[in-house]
């Protein structure tokens, strides 16, 4: 047995216990130290903290883990001193361990400038949860505080104080904000964006006092000026604590620090030193990655194995502060002025973008980017790559449409060795092996195979990229199967289901399947469902997703939305009186939607029953308005009024409405009617449109609004109404069969093979002999049709599913609201 | 009215177990939310297992009490539950964050004698 001790159990000395335990599950017996009370835990997300008030779910592992590989964890324990002769260490306690390795991890503590007044109360570090405690607690009775650093952290401690409530307030000695990273002009965009949220921000000040009695007050600079601030906190670099190497002479780098060498060894060749508080080539690293390839090269070394050793590490970095995404990465300053520089700017949007390329225009040294960082992978694999730049550099920072084309073929221009995923460090090279020679053909599997795409996540859009170049150049036809639940197309199951006359997801999977679903499948395999046999979608709720469910469309807070159906956008006046005093009985948001109908926004879940009660017995039935299903078929006013009118729009999108109420489909389906070429129900915009023409109706489809507007195309001109609805049948039954899950019917019939010729082919001349079929299957899905808010208020089994909980009747206590134009709103997130 | 204490029954020096409600209170290979000690706690049947499961309520994405009204699933052998708002999904065996960009949940220990479900809180 090797006795390891560890001193410092922070992220990288846990890292170091991990591969460690991974890599030799036997032979060595390690201890750890850590001074703080907790285990590991993750700093990097330290300000989450914040919101769960607890550290547990930050912890790198739990302390049963420790247990577990049999790995002595002592916390609150400092150690004080290390005797290299004897091979030991003593802690504070006075206790003394020894050891055969040494591995030190001791990070660092926050840089405090020595400023008068500095250990006043009301200053604080950001470091630790005892800081955070102590910040939080301080702040109870604190207005206005400040922030000393404009760097990385500074801004993310001023976005601490501003979700505590505070007045907060950036100083920062140099004359931009993230001075390491970015330039001045990078720097302006992200003062403004942050000054817009509510920052204040005080550059090219310098610190003279903290003022106050015991506690601060004020502070002044340097320029006699000052600023009111009952809290401050201390945000100006880091400093290694290395003091465990200064009584035992082991070497400290010229700028402090351990130094270590190629393998992590200080000039003890037992010490190991890693994370923070090494010094390798006179450089400490302040980023968590650097500290895990650090103890990745110490237990290499350790165990004995291979080792590529630490040979220094890139300070590129990309983060989202405050909301706003800021990367900087390889020569972003270019301080040197050896390269060209192309730069967009969008003072509307916050958007700054720099790249700094060779003088040459064939290589990109270095960039900025603020306020959209979403190429940030693909330049930054551009540079590590040294990867030849598109003959227009400029499309690099400019023209985001074109970027995509421009990314997708850089996707194949990588090397075989570029690293896509660098918290877990996967090569392009392992992912393509993956899909070609494990045969890996599904994003999610890829992730757990290869561990891409599971640290940050950042490299995701690459990753499945990769997977889908590399799925097309193998020449496959990338079958869209459900999930790694089911090896079967949406299509596929439909027929299944048909064919077996399968009515429940259990017997689905039992006889098709394999585990226990997923929300992929669940839903998908409901919506198939309800479009075979239109039954009862409550009789299986869990597989529904959530809107389903419940019959209502879930909202900010966990409250539900109720929409009525308004059949063509008709309602009589009395039944508006009812809406109104439905919405104020139980203080709902009222508003008008965009399909011709009213939402009533804001009710609880164990209210919903009582409230359709209320609607149904005036008339009402449920809108749909929450499921991938027929949502409304609005109208214009037509020839009953409209001067132009051709024929009745109202009369015949009722007749549609009703008919096809309730249909359940891929997704949802939307529908308009007009009187006239003046077109003004918007029919053009729907998944399908009808517009009065002197002879009849025109229909027309697969229109859409949304994301991707789509204008619908002409089906069939000059047709009566039967003639009309069998197409409609025809259409629908046709989509709802062969659509892959979630697509609409713009998406579907743009990837659907001979497309629009096609689609003619089978709905209006019936090449494939099924017309009569799938107006035969349409009819049992209209026959089918039941009100699924009544089938609850008249069940008291269902009814009894809405509550919030099963064992009180209480309301969810944590429901909050505000008022907006008189009208309530909930809390924003 | 909050849940009758279950005459602690206490299996380890720090879990008490409460009383939750009963097997039919909760949906078959669904949750429904209960309420005990003052904690929101999302219960799980999921019968397709023959296993049960308790968490937070609370989503760690948005902190929406929501989770109980989840859909259930498995990733590989993994149980897990997808919150509605967004999808992201949690392991219902370790609280783990299975997308790995929030953090991850409380687990509960959960036992069923008789028709009777309770959790245990430390
Ligand atoms: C708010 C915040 C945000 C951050 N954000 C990012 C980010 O976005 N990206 C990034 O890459 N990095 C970030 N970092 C930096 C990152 O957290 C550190 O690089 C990382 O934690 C370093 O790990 P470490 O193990 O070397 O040091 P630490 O995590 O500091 O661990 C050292 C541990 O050793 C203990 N210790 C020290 N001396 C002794 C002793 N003598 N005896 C016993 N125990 C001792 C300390 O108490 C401490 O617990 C952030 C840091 C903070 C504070
Ligand atoms: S579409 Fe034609 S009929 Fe309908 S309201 Fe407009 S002008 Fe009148
Ligand atoms: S609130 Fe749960 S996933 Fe967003």
């Amino acid at each position: 047995m090797i006795d390891v001790l560890v001193i410092g159990n922070g992220m990288v000395g846990y890292k170091f216990c991990e591969k460690l335990v991974n890599k030799a599950p036997e032979g060595f017996k390690i201890t750890v130290f850590g001074e703080e009370p907790s285990p590991a835990y993750d700093r990097v997300h330290l300000s989450e903290y914040f919101a769960h008030k607890s550290v547990e779910p930050l912890l790198m592992a739990p302390r049963q883990w420790y247990e577990e590989n049999a790995i002595e964890l002592i916390t609150s324990e400092m150690v004080v001193s290390i005797n290299r002769e004897a091979k030991s260490i003593t802690t504070h306690k006075g206790r003394t361990f020894n050891y055969d390795k040494l591995v030190l991890a001791t990070g660092s503590t926050p840089f405090v400038p020595p400023i008068e007044g500095s250990n006043k109360s009301g200053v604080f570090v950001y470091r630790t949860v005892e800081d955070l405690d102590a910040m939080e607690t301080y702040s109870k009775n604190a207005k206005t505080s400040a922030v000393l650093g404009g760097g990385l952290l500074g801004l993310e401690a001023a976005k601490a104080a501003v979700d505590m409530g505070l007045e907060a307030h950036v100083i920062e000695f140099a004359p931009r904000l993230m001075p390491r990273q970015l330039d001045e002009a990078g720097s302006d965009m992200l003062q403004a964006t942050l000054e817009s949220m509510g920052l204040h921000i005080h550059l090219s000040k310098s610190t003279a006092s903290i003022d106050g009695d015991e506690a601060m007050t004020s502070m002044t600079f340097t320029d006699g000026a000052a600023l009111e601030a009952e809290m401050l906190i201390i945000s100006c670099g880091i400093r290694p604590r290395d003091e465990l190497a200064n009584e035992s002479g082991l070497e400290k780098g010229e700028r402090g620090g351990i130094k270590i060498d190629e393998l992590t060894l200080t000039s003890d060749c037992d010490i190991y030193a890693i994370g923070e508080v090494a010094s390798y080539k006179g450089m400490t690293y302040g980023l968590v990655a650097p500290g895990y390839d650090m103890a990745t090269v110490a237990v290499e070394h350790l165990t004995g194995a291979d080792t590529k050793g630490f040979t220094g590490a890139d300070m590129s970095t990309k983060l989202k502060l405050i909301g706003v995404d800021v990367a900087s990465f390889g020569d972003a300053l270019d301080e040197g002025k050896q390269y060209k520089s192309i730069v967009f700017e969008d003072k509307n949007a916050g958007i700054y973008k720099r790249v700094n390329i060779s003088k040459d225009g064939k290589k990109l040294m270095g960039g900025i980017l603020v306020g959209d960082a979403s190429n940030y992978n693909m330049l930054f694999q551009m540079m590590l790559n040294d990867m030849t730049l598109p003959p227009h550099p400029e499309d690099l920072v400019m023209d985001t449409s074109r970027q995509g084309a421009a990314a997708g073929n850089t996707v194949d221009m990588l090397p075989e060795g570029a690293q896509i995923c660098s918290c877990e460090n996967v090569t392009k090279g392992a992912l393509v092996q993956a899909i070609e020679g494990d045969g890996v053909e599904q994003f999610a599997a890829l992730k757990t195979c290869t561990k891409a795409g599971t640290g940050c996540g950042a490299c995701s859009p690459m990753v499945n990229d990769i997977l889908t170049a590399t799925l097309k150049k193998m020449g496959k036809k990338v079958r869209k199967v459900l999930c790694e639940h089911f090896a079967y197309t949406r299509q596929e199951l439909f027929d299944l289901v048909k064919l077996n006359n399968i009515h429940s997801f259990d017997q689905l999977i039992n006889d098709y399947g394999k585990g226990h679903g997923c929300e992929t499948c669940k839903p998908a395999v409901a919506s198939i469902l309800a479009s075979a046999w239109n039954g009862l979608i409550l009789k299986q709720d869990t597989i529904q997703d959530t809107n389903d469910r419940f019959l209502a469309n879930i909202q900010k807070g966990g409250t539900y939305s109720v929409i009525p159906r308004i059949a063509g956008g008709e309602i009589t006046p009395e039944k508006l009186i009812v809406i109104g005093e439905v919405a104020k009985k139980y203080d709902l948001y009222a508003k008008i939607t965009g399909g011709q109908r009213i939402d009533l926004l804001g009710a609880r879940i164990d209210q919903l029953p009582e409230i359709w009660e209320e609607l149904i017995n005036a008339g009402f039935e449920s809108g749909h308005a929450y499921g991938k299903a027929l949502r409304t078929v609005k109208s214009c006013v037509g020839s009953s009024w409209c001067r132009y009118g051709l024929h009745d729009s109202v009369s015949f999108a009722i007749r549609i409405e009703e008919r096809y109420k309730g249909l359940r489909a891929p997704h949802k389906i939307k529908s308009a009617v007009s009187g006239c070429r003046r077109e003004c129900a918007e029919a053009l915009s729907k998944d399908f449109g009808i517009i009065a023409t002197e002879k009849g109706w025109n229909l027309y489809v697969g229109g859409n609004g949304g994301a991707n507007p789509q204008h619908a195309v002409l089906l069939a001109g000059d047709i009566d109404e039967e003639t009309c609805i069998a197409y409609i049948d025809r259409f629908l039954m046709f989509y709802i069969k062969t659509a892959e899950p979630l697509n609409r019917t713009a998406t579907w019939m743009n990837k659907l093979e001979g497309g629009l010729d096609y689609l003619k082919q089978v709905v209006v001349e019936d090449s494939l002999g099924m017309g009569k079929q799938l107006e035969a299957e349409m009819q049992l899905l209209v026959e089918a049709y039941a009100c699924e808010w009544k089938e609850v208020v008249n069940n008291p089994a269902l009814r009894a599913r809405f509550k919030h909980f099963v064992n009180s009747p209480e309301a969810d206590p944590s429901l909050k609201f505000d008022k907006q134009r008189a009208q309530k709103v909930p809390v924003g997130w | 009215m909050t849940p009758k204490e279950h005459t602690s029954q206490t299996l380890t020096d720090t879990v008490n177990w409460h009383l939750a409600a009963r097997v039919e209170d909760f949906p078959e290979n669904g949750g429904a939310c209960v309420y005990v000690e003052g904690k929101q706690i999302a219960v799980f049947n999921f019968s397709a297992r023959n296993e049960w499961y308790a968490c937070q309520n609370m989503c760690p994405h948005k902190q929406q009490m929501i989770l109980s009204r989840g859909m259930i699933g498995s990733q590989a052998e993994e149980p897990k539950v997808a919150c509605p708002f967004h999808k992201k999904t949690f392991s219902l065996s370790t609280g783990k964050s299975l997308n790995g960009d929030t953090c991850d949940i409380d687990t509960y220990p959960i036992r069923v004698e008789e028709g009777v479900v309770y959790i245990g809180l430390s």
